[in-house]
């Protein structure tokens, strides 16, 4: 039947499988897409939480002292908790475990951390804010969890942190747990 | 190969014969029997790791095994039971029998297929093989974090965590071309005639089930990968300190595990209403009702993911709306459900295997998803997280609502594949010792759940003695009984009374038109459906 092979129109069959093939690279821009998306929610989960605070998530950098009144007529308890996590040598602890500030305010409350090891130690303090929508409400003015901290050999260091409650925050807040985890960056 | 697959549609020597048959294939049965009989020896191997762990849990304390070993055993199980037994069972039936049903002379894309399958093999070695290299002395053995990966124990973990990490990345590749595979096929290898609406519903249960693949597998790979790059390359994906947040882990997990959990269930909802028809001698009730409801369980599955992680800290508007939009999946589920019931309801039925595992199916899928319902809630989640209530609930949905429904499958289909009836006696004796001995393994569990054992813990307080050493014996009745079915599924392959073409009085649809069992090439001409 097929005597001039070179020219006959393609085959039903034939057809069919360069539309096979082209479906089966189309599927693939579907794998592709949703391969992105996997590592945009990276950057995407980070600015979500830290736009909502849903995570208890709070700005890494200084917040702007901004011209906000003082709120008399309420208080706000800020509770203060640490920990150290495996790797850092350190005791690391809250001066004060709670603080009952005026939301406008501008507090200082301090920090004690103490190399106990025999060796420079490096460490990065995360923070962490319970209940998570209060979290877009505390502004941080000064924080030792901005940058890295290095401790000499048995060396103790005072720690402020300055912050203050903004004044928008949900009137149904009345306490909000600060918590720092200290991690080794050695 | 290549060369000879041309014209020779009626014989069946135009393939290499002994191991070059099975490497070289690209033939849908060859590669459906290969996908069924890897997930048959898998699904025997992750069945010996969790008889380990009901072993060590006899009896309170610590009598076999260490608890770093015991941890890897869980793990690997699950992923094994997965990866390597469900899925493939699902894709090797979808190899077998799409073509079949929808009248095309093969999948679409037949090299691909081949492909897919081999990655199988090798992602195998790669999960069970720190066990062996243990051994040696080399690392410290398989993946010990369970299969979740949650870091930061999974950043922490030892070489085990590397190797279950490149075994995903292949399943997931071999997941991803089978899907394609499939969705090709069912887009453009349909008999003429055959629509959409007028597809089997096993080829609506896949279709739906190879999107969401597609869909979710890519994120796991992603989120592994970015698990791979914390432990070695010095990004902070997941690790608090440079950071990251092991939160997020958890969200891009679950983003694939949960559509994962219905990429199971899928093709078994797609059995079950093809062998109630079969066997109640009646056509099946609200065919579309079932095919909306297996789209409406699609699209809810990738939008309720946080469900798994209720505990985690969610703020309290998140958990409201995964609460909800977790129970509105029962809606379409209860459809299912009433359907599967109404295909019942004054049918000339008859009690075969296929059929007993399946009316056993409905009831204890139906236990699986009504215990979900409890998890589902959060003030109650609280108390049964991260307990053998958990454990219980998920084994009476894949166990019984996966496992079972493709035992379901393998005996209804196994006649028309091997050309020889299976010996109904032992699989009915196989149907009433899993049943039974499944519900006295997991029963148990529940109690001890509410009770508030916790999982994945090596040991136990006295008081869980008891319940304990009960699911521990019908464990191993469990795992025994498995060895009917093995049995069974050989002497049938070997030989036996010949099947008829239809094989069943009231089986209807285009793979019983085909004689038993159906030649090498099927459908060169395809059938015209009316």
């Amino acid at each position: 039947m097929e005597i001039d092979a070179d020219k006959r129109e393609p085959s039903s069959t034939e057809l069919r499988s360069i539309a096979n093939k082209k479906l089966g690279y189309k599927m693939l821009w579907i794998v592709a897409g949703s391969l992105l998306f996997a590592f945009a929610l990276v950057p995407l989960y980070d600015v979500l939480c830290t736009i909502t605070g849903l995570n208890g998530k709070t700005k890494s950098t200084a917040s702007e002292l901004s011209n906000t009144k003082v709120d008399e007529t309420r208080w706000v308890t800020v509770q203060f908790t640490s920990s150290t996590m495996p790797g850092l040598g350190w005791n690391f602890y809250p001066k004060q475990s709670s603080i009952k500030v005026r939301p406008g305010k501008v507090e200082t409350v301090l920090f004690e951390a103490k190399n106990i090891t025999s060796r420079v130690v490096a460490g990065r303090a995360v923070p962490s804010v319970t209940p998570g929508a209060a979290a877009a409400h505390l502004k941080k003015l000064e924080c030792f969890c901005f940058e890295r901290q290095a401790l000499n050999p048995g060396e103790t260091k005072v720690m402020p942190l300055r912050f203050f409650v903004s004044p928008d925050i949900p009137a149904d807040v009345k306490e909000m747990t600060l918590s720092y985890a200290f991690f080794s960056i050695d | 190969m290549s060369t000879t697959t041309v014209a020779h549609h009626d014989e069946h020597t135009d393939h290499p014969t002994g191991i070059m048959r099975w490497l070289t294939t690209t033939n849908h049965k060859d590669i459906g029997t290969m996908y069924l009989t890897f997930s048959l020896i898998m699904f025997l191997v992750g069945g010996s790791m969790i008889l380990g762990i009901r072993a060590e849990l006899f009896q309170p304390g610590l009598q076999l095994m260490n608890p770093d070993f015991f941890n890897q055993l869980i793990g690997v199980h699950a992923l094994i039971m997965i990866f390597a037994a469900l899925m493939p069972a699902a894709t090797g039936f979808a190899n077998w029998m799409i073509p079949l049903q929808i009248g095309a002379p093969d999948m679409a894309l037949p090299r691909l297929n081949n492909w897919g399958f081999w990655l199988l093999p090798p992602s195998a070695i790669l999960l069970t093989l720190p066990f062996a290299l243990a051994l040696f002395g080399i690392g410290d053995g398989a993946l010990a974090t369970g299969w979740t990966f949650y870091p930061p124990l999974s950043i922490q973990g030892g070489i085990g965590v590397d190797f279950a990490i490149f075994a995903v990345h292949l399943l997931g590749i071999s997941s991803v071309l089978g899907s394609i595979n499939i969705i090709v096929t069912l887009f453009n290898m349909r008999a003429p005639g055959m629509t959409f609406m007028k597809m089997p519903m096993f080829a609506w249960g896949w279709l739906i089930t190879a999107f969401l693949l597609i869909a979710t597998i890519p994120v796991l790979a992603g989120a592994v990968t970015m698990l791979l790059t914390d432990r070695h390359f010095g990004t902070h994906f997941f690790d608090a300190a440079g950071g990251g947040d092991p939160i997020m882990f958890q969200h891009l997990f679950w983003f694939f595990g949960h559509p994962e959990v219905y990429i199971l269930l899928l093709p078994v909802w797609g059995f079950i209403p093809q062998i109630l028809q079969t066997f109640s001698r009646k056509p099946m009730y609200g065919y579309k009702a079932q095919v909306y409801s297996f789209w409406a369980i699609g699209a809810l599955s990738v939008v309720v993911w946080a469900h798994h992680f209720f505990t985690a800290g969610l703020p309290v508007p998140a958990l409201l709306y995964f609460m909800y939009s977790t129970m509105a999946i029962s809606l379409p589920l209860a459809v299912l459900f009433f359907c599967w019931i109404k295909t019942m309801w004054r049918g000339s039925m008859s009690f075969e295997t296929p059929m007993l595992f399946t009316v056993g199916w409905i009831i204890l899928f139906g236990i699986g998803g009504l215990t979900g319902l409890v998890l589902a809630d959060v003030a109650a989640d609280a108390q049964y997280h991260n307990s053998y209530f958990v454990v219980a609930h998920f084994h009476y949905t894949l166990f019984a609502g996966g496992i079972m429904g493709i035992m379901a499958g393998v005996y209804y289909w196994l006649p028309k594949m091997t050309g020889h009836m299976y010996n109904e006696k032992l699989g009915q004796l196989h149907f009433w010792l899993t049943a039974i001995s499944f519900n006295l393994t997991f029963i148990p569990q529940f109690f001890l759940g509410l009770a508030g054992m916790p999982r994945r813990i090596p040991d136990y307080a006295l008081q869980f003695a008891e319940f304990n050493m009960i699911s521990s014996i019908a464990a191993f009745v469990l795992g025994l009984s498995q060895l009917i079915f093995v049995y069974n599924i050989i002497s049938t392959v070997r030989g036996g009374k010949k099947a008829t073409d239809q094989v069943w009085e009231g089986a209807e649809g285009l793979e019983w038109t085909l004689s038993s069992p159906p030649p090498y090439h099927s459908f060169s001409e395809q059938p015209t459906v009316k």
